[in-house]
């Protein structure tokens, strides 16, 4: 396959492998540099560049010249690739036709790491070097029947494929019927619907106003006290996380009721054994389940209620 | 001049002259013609919200009636333009308040509208009938209360798509009883629930409303009644098309259905129950647009679907219809005139669809009328996209996702250069290019040489180097507006083409190689641009002038640099100086 040269400036010659003066050399080299086909897990490795930190050094790439040469700066007239040639050959550099080399050429979409503290940074052999990293993720592929023992490490680049966050947003949440949890990621709620048996009507609460098991109790109270056939109690809600169902059960409903959820995996669980966090996460609906019903969630909480009343 | 016919006949001839492209013309004529136009023009359109200032649009013309008003880079739709970037109409409004007391129509895109804002439209313009706000962000339905219930004389009010804080369903309660207004009513981007009985008595007392988009939290339960309260509906978004398998539920809906004969569109569908789909065979053969692209159903559900609506013109759908499904299409619905294929997987490694280049294919071939096409797929290969050109030479707008970045030709593993060149040679009067998979410079030559009608072009993974860059901007006399990403582009075609980017309304470069020199070079040469370097790792004072910047968006404006740019925006400055920003 002819490469289409047609870059009459660009002054690499078309060659297999990247040469390279150290001056552009921006990381060091391993010591596998020459074994191409190596499986690289380091370099795979997921990563993603935060705030002030730095990126991981990279393995040069071998690259097949299709044109994927740095161009000079005609700008200043400095010697400098546009990018530096590790960055360029990590980032456009493909897997080359029919070629059998392995995990080492990088393929595909690069997550941006914008944070890179080495740019600018005083490294006599590299002052010309580009303070562009595309560090992050880094994706092999076995596409187009090359590369079979790659692994297919699917990095998510931001924003590809193209498609409007509102389809996402719609889309995803397929498992959930209806207006069951009206969860935006955005703005940060979380309502969920609060069935009672018995009750007329249901509410709806959202778990984001409530930053414990406490809180969610006293949502649940005010909202459903009317329904109550005794007196709500008068004990106070108890500081703790992590509240069992049983202490809920007494604060909302007096002896008869016990609160339980829908699961993700639309189990119905009692509510209060796992973090608070954790709750808020997976609960799709709640339910104040007759304490008669319950038998069979829990035994154990059953006799505590027994034995408190 | 003698010669002229009165101001009043003049004025009386511009009445009829709506188009923008038209009325700009007009005003160049001379200056009376100039005066008589700012004088009589009601509608304006702002491409982008930072080109002209909102003193400047009031000091032309006086008595506005329509704003129409466009915020943030389309990239923004993707999660590239970072948050806080601007956008923000308030500015707008609080002018268009003192000079426009008659202002009846705002209709925005991609902007940041606050509840401090809507309250203000609300309270400022005595005639307000239209508000449409597509793609916004920033406000809470407690706006939207203060619009339903201080606009006596509201027509629209459409919300498509966008972010809207969704504190409860009661606003749509504040609509005063007295309201008949109503022609259009979009809510399907809001999470919970309206008040049912407060829906259905609005709908049932506006004769004229011909558009409502129900939200998903509208249980289909509900939809029958609201059919028969706005019989005369020419388009309805369903909300959740669910419920529990129940005869009567069916027949109800069907019946319901029955009685809409003027229905055109139909859109929602979201959670189908696949048994309820048979209730809107009624309208299929009125269909002109169907929207199915939250449907989850399969194949064999959209096939029988669509074989029904022969009058089919648009069509926007999941790729579970599949090449099979595409293939009744195209032989069903022969006004076809537009195709969106959206994925259903689209984060997934594994292809699990059989939709393959084939559908495309097949509906280019049966669908002449077919000019817009949206396709995400997995494979494509230039004898499809050359097949596809040669079937559709009157192609509009073209936009090809191929998932995986960069892939190749299936067949033949070439790029997909051919492919596109063959597009970009074939549909002369395209407008809007999409490109994906392997693109090298090639491409770039050939939609330079032949896409002289292109207006809007999306770049992503392509390309080699600067002289991609330059075939375009050297050779697409019509772009107005290009968007780049992860592309090998640099600094020599961007200042190469300098002046080229006066005659567009913007170019947004993000992760490509431009320097901090050369955008400095732009700022100082083009004080009629705006160049705006944006950049998340701090000032790019801070590094060499040969550090490639992160995101870069230039437009042309008669405003001067704009001063709500947040922390990580700078502003190329005309002296070449330190840049205007926040450091």
């Amino acid at each position: 396959m002819t490469s289409p040269l047609q870059h009459d400036y660009i002054i690499l010659p078309e060659t297999h492998t990247m040469e390279r003066s150290s001056a552009d050399i921006l990381s060091s080299v391993p010591a596998a540099e020459n074994n191409n086909n190596v499986l690289n897990l380091k370099e795979t490795e997921l990563r993603l560049g935060l705030p002030g930190s730095v990126s991981p050094e990279r393995k040069p790439v071998s690259e097949v010249a299709r044109g994927y040469c740095p161009l000079k700066n005609f700008l200043s007239g400095a010697k400098r690739g546009f990018r530096d040639a590790t960055d360029s050959s990590e980032q456009w550099a493909f897997s080359g036709s029919g070629g059998s080399e392995v995990p080492d050429f990088v393929k595909g979409p690069v997550l941006y790491s914008p944070r890179d503290e080495n740019c600018g940074l005083d490294d006599k052999n590299n002052s010309n070097k580009s303070c562009f990293k595309p560090g992050g993720e880094k994706k092999t592929s076995a596409t187009n029947g090359n590369a079979a023992n790659t692994p297919a490490l699917k990095a998510q680049v931001v924003g590809w494929p193209p498609i409007k966050s509102y389809r996402k947003n719609t889309l995803a949440p397929n498992i959930c019927k209806k207006a069951d949890v009206a969860k935006d990621l955005n703005t940060g709620y979380i309502y969920v619907k609060v069935s009672m048996d018995g009750a007329p009507y249901l509410r709806k609460v959202d778990l984001k106003t409530c930053c414990n098991y406490a809180e969610l109790s006293s949502a649940l109270e005010s909202m459903f006290s009317c329904f109550t056939i005794g007196q709500c109690s008068s004990k106070g809600l108890p500081e703790r996380e992590g509240l069992s169902a049983s202490r809920l059960m007494d604060l909302v409903h007096g002896s008869e009721y016990v609160l339980t959820y829908e699961d993700k995996d639309g189990d119905w669980m009692l509510v209060g054994d796992v973090p608070w966090k954790m709750f808020t996460d997976s609960c799709k609906r709640l339910r104040i389940m007759k304490g008669s019903e319950a038998i069979g969630l829990a035994p154990r909480t059953m006799e505590k209620c027994q034995s408190q009343h | 001049m003698a010669y002229s016919f009165p101001e009043e006949v003049l004025e009386y001839v511009f009445s009829f002259i709506n188009s923008d492209k038209d009325r700009n013309a007009v005003s160049l004529v001379c200056k009376s013609w100039y005066e008589i136009e700012r004088w009589c023009r009601r509608r304006i359109f702002i491409g982008n919200c930072y080109a002209v200032t909102p003193g400047i649009m009031v000091r032309r013309f006086p008595e506005i009636r329509s704003v129409e008003i466009k915020g943030k880079p389309h990239f923004a739709d993707f999660n590239l333009v970072p948050e806080g970037w601007g956008g923000y109409v308030y500015p707008w409004v609080v002018a268009m308040s003192r000079a426009y007391p008659w202002l009846e129509e705002i209709r925005l895109k991609r902007m940041v509208v606050s509840d401090e804002c809507l309250e203000l439209i609300s309270k400022s313009f005595k005639n307000f009938k239209v508000l449409v706000m597509s793609s916004c962000e920033g406000f809470s339905t407690d706006g939207l209360a203060s619009i339903v219930a201080n606009c006596r004389n509201l027509k629209e009010l459409d919300l498509r798509e966008s972010e809207v804080e969704d504190l409860s369903g009661h606003w749509l309660s504040h609509f005063p009883d007295t309201c008949t207004s109503l022609v259009s009513l979009n809510i399907a981007c809001l999470a919970s629930e309206v008040s049912f009985s407060a829906l259905e008595r609005l709908v049932s007392r506006c004769p004229n409303l011909k558009s409502l988009q129900l939200n998903r939290a509208v249980p289909l339960e509900k939809l029958p009644n609201l059919l028969r309260g706005a019989p005369q509906l020419v388009e309805l978004g369903t909300g959740a098309y669910s419920a529990e398998l129940r005869p009567e539920l069916l027949s109800n809906l069907f019946d319901a259905f029955t009685v809409c004969k003027e229905l055109k569109g139909l859109s929602g569908f979201w959670d189908v129950v696949p048994a309820y789909l048979p209730a809107i065979y009624p309208v299929c053969n009125g269909l002109t647009s169907l929207n199915l692209s939250y449907a989850t159903i399969q194949s064999p559900d959209i096939s029988k679907l669509i074989s029904q609506c022969q009058n089919l013109e648009r069509l926007w759908v999941l790729d579970y219809i599949e090449d099979s499904g595409l293939d009744i299409l195209a032989t069903c619905c022969k006004n076809l005139e537009e195709l969106r294929v959206f994925p259903s997987d689209p984060y997934g490694v594994e292809q699990n669809v059989a939709l393959t280049e084939q559908g495309l294919v097949s509906v280019s071939e049966g669908c002449p009328k077919l000019q817009s096409v949206l396709y995400f797929c997995r494979r494509m290969s230039n004898a499809a996209l050359v097949t596809i050109a040669r079937n559709r030479p009157n192609l509009i707008r073209f936009r090809l996702c191929i998932i995986e970045a960069r892939a190749t030709d299936y067949l033949t593993l070439e790029p997909l250069d051919a492919g596109f060149g063959a597009i970009v040679e074939n549909c002369r009067e395209l407008r809007r290019l999409s490109l994906s998979g392997l693109l090298t410079d090639r491409v770039f030559e050939y939609i330079g040489k032949h896409a002289k009608k292109l207006e809007m072009l999306s770049i992503a993974f392509a390309g080699d180097g600067d002289l991609g860059l330059h075939h375009v901007l050297s050779g697409c006399e019509s772009l107005r507006k290009l968007e780049i990403r992860d592309s090998p582009f640099g600094d020599k075609a961007l200042l190469a083409n300098a002046a080229k980017l006066e005659t567009m309304r913007s170019l947004w470069m993000s992760s490509c190689s431009v320097s901090y020199g050369a955008c400095k070079l732009l700022g100082q040469r083009l004080p009629r641009l705006n160049v705006e370097v944006i950049d998340e790792r701090g000032t790019p004072e801070s590094r060499p002038e040969s550090c490639p910047i992160e995101k870069l968006y230039i437009y042309r404006t008669v405003a001067g640099p704009r001063f709500d740019t947040p922390g990580f925006i700078w502003t190329m400055d005309e002296e070449g100086n330190t840049p205007l920003g926040i450091a």
